[in-house]
């Protein structure tokens, strides 16, 4: 009797002291991500004005903004999102419709994988040895392709996903239909998977708009406005990291303005994602 | 209805017939149809094989520009710890061990909080925050690194020196294991607070993929632990543990992957130097942080071969842990 008290007591201590546990490191887990956008919020916002988005990234001690950086940005990830659409949807396709059990089809998913998780700085060294090192110049073009190269991993990943979620019966009617495999994949299974289809691309978007380490030995850094896609280019990423290593509290508060871009950006993006994977789910 | 009508009009020359079986169906369509079909497939085929040949460039292209370091100093790149761009005498040990350094540590103190969350949130949360809380860590997995990066700097580095590494350092004996640990300069950045950083920064991604995990558990297992008397301790333990164990150490090996490539978040507070690491609080450098260093700003041929060398033993070690994770999730997802 004694013995069985004594268990039932330790095994309810044991279990108190868990609960306890996972509460507390909850509470420590959240407390620290709060402070994290607690500090972008307040030290961000008050740098964040018109002039961060109209002006050029300014000399130290003088007044600027962000505007070229905040174009190149987008510039480079829209130029990347239509590299990385097109290969990601294409191949995932392939790996979904065509070739999911064969064992090509076995590799590229495995190296697809590996592509997906791999540090982005080394992407950074392919990209410059691809396309810097040959044209003795930094450029967009580069930190576009560097970006596309690690987005289309996600993209293709989701597409896969998402194709392979998809009923027989969707195929089996196409087929019915006398329709060809290529048009029953682009008029029924792309239709049908649109919203998949689309969060994959938002995520891909999130994943892309906030990476740094690909774009320093790529696209470089432009103190001025570019328009050309063969020149150093400014970005919102390579920016934040050279003026918050800098001495100046000018270029300090535009980094944290600008840190605070990309974060409300990546958080608005995924939000949308998952609103559009849910509108999926209950359609 | 409206997605038949589509394909009855673009399908319009085909016959009936046609539709046997596919093979067949591929043969006997029109021949404008079979060419575009044809041609569909190998755009697919193409992409896919697009994204081989990237790794592979990737790869090739590390080789290609690291061989002259590799070639040059031999094993030793590996062993030796000086970094010396102004004698070109190149040895990686410093940035290898900090890397290994940094992951191991950021990981051990991530993971216990990451399955706190992640057990807090699937047995113990309240259910009305189950939703917004989990919403939260998941968000918070997508937070762009560089901000971990600069919130290391600005805000924990001088918190860590005054309260952390001050109090230590003068409660330690000369002598003693503490004050080993503890040597260096009191100002916040080192291997320690570069650890502490990366574990902030991977838990919501850890915490998260084991909350995923947890959540495949069937009620019905953990019901019937339940039933038997079993505690919240016991049953997370003893019973949804085991069952998502393969999942569980592939999502930590990511967890890792991610710690061991992460350049943003390091290269703000490690101090970035080349030595060999010798306390906790000493200033040291990972493989990513000393690339994206100096990689803009290298000064010889040599110099810039060595970074690209490094890059590539940082691919080859990732690529063990990714390559180990994958194939333990994939048992996973083959066996439910």
């Amino acid at each position: 009797m004694t013995v069985s008290t004594t268990l039932l007591l330790r095994r309810r201590a044991a279990n108190a002291s868990f609960v306890v546990f996972c509460g507390l490191v909850t509470a420590i887990a959240l407390a620290a991500l709060a402070a994290i956008l607690w500090t972008l919020l307040s030290k961000g916002l008050g740098g964040v004005n018109l002039d961060v988005f109209i002006k050029a990234t300014p000399a130290p001690n003088s007044h600027g903004g962000l505007a070229n950086a905040i174009l190149g940005s987008i510039g480079m990830c829209v130029a990347a999102m239509v590299m990385a659409v097109v290969i990601g949807m294409l191949a995932g396709t392939w790996l979904a419709e065509y070739g999911q059990r064969s064992r090509y089809g076995a590799v590229v998913r495995f190296m697809n994988d590996v592509l997906l998780s791999a540090p982005s700085i080394l992407v950074g060294l392919f990209v410059y040895e691809l396309l810097v090192h040959p044209f003795h110049s930094f450029s967009a073009i580069a930190g576009a392709v560097a970006l596309a190269l690690l987005a289309a991993p996600v993209i293709t990943r989701t597409t896969e996903d998402v194709l392979s979620l998809q009923p027989t019966a969707l195929r089996e009617a196409g087929v019915s239909l006398g329709a060809p495999l290529a048009l029953i994949i682009r008029e029924i299974l792309w239709r049908s998977a649109r919203n998949g289809l689309l969060t994959g691309a938002l995520l891909a978007f999130a994943r892309i708009s906030g990476e740094t380490a690909p774009l320093l030995f790529t696209a470089l850094n432009n103190q001025f406005f570019s328009f050309n896609p063969l020149k150093p280019t400014a970005n919102l990423p390579v920016v934040i990291f050279n003026y918050a290593l800098s001495p100046y509290d000018d270029w300090r508060n535009l980094a944290w303005a600008g840190a605070l871009l990309i974060a409300a950006t990546v958080l608005v993006v995924t939000i949308v994602a998952r609103i559009v994977a849910q509108e999926q789910r209950r359609s | 209805m409206d997605l038949l009508e589509g394909v009855s009009v673009s399908a319009g020359s085909l016959k009936m017939s046609d539709v046997i079986a596919q093979p067949v169906l591929r043969r006997r369509a029109s021949a404008r149809g079979a060419i575009l079909s044809t041609l569909f497939e190998w755009l697919c085929f193409g992409a896919a094989s697009a994204l081989l040949a990237a790794l592979a460039g990737l790869l090739v292209s590390l080789l290609i520009g690291g061989w002259p370091a590799l070639h040059k100093f031999g094993f030793s790149f590996l062993t030796v710890s000086t970094w010396n761009p102004v004698t070109d005498v190149y040895g990686a040990a410093g940035p290898i061990v900090g890397t290994l350094v940094t992951a191991g540590l950021a990981l051990a103190l991530a993971l216990p909080i990451a399955g706190g969350v992640a057990f807090f949130l699937t047995e113990l949360c309240p259910g009305p925050l189950r939703r917004p809380i989990g919403t939260a860590v998941e968000l918070l997995a997508g937070i762009p690194s560089i901000v971990y990066g600069m919130w290391g700097l600005f805000v924990f580095a001088p918190l860590f020196a005054k309260y952390v590494q001050l109090p230590l350092m003068t409660a330690a004996k000369p002598g003693s294991l503490l004050d080993t640990l503890t040597t260096g300069i009191p100002n916040g950045s080192g291997i320690l607070p570069a650890s502490i950083i990366l574990a902030i920064m991977i838990l919501p991604f850890m915490a998260a993929t084991l909350r995923d995990l947890l959540l495949t558990v069937p009620a019905s297992v953990r019901e019937s632990a339940y039933g038997l008397g079993a505690t919240t301790m016991e049953v997370v333990l003893s019973v949804s543990l085991p069952y998502i164990r393969r999942g569980a150490i592939g999502a930590v090996m990511l967890g890792l992957g991610r710690a061991l490539g992460e350049t943003m978040a390091v290269t703000f507070i490690i101090g970035n130097s080349h030595g060999f690491p010798t306390s906790l609080f000493d200033s040291g450098s990972t493989i990513a942080s000393t690339i994206a260093n100096e990689f803009t700003e290298a000064t010889s041929d040599m110099h810039l071969s060595a970074l690209i060398a490094l890059g590539l033993v940082l691919f080859v070690i990732t690529f063990v842990v990714l390559g180990l994770a994958r194939l333990l999730i994939g048992q996973q997802e083959r066996r439910t």
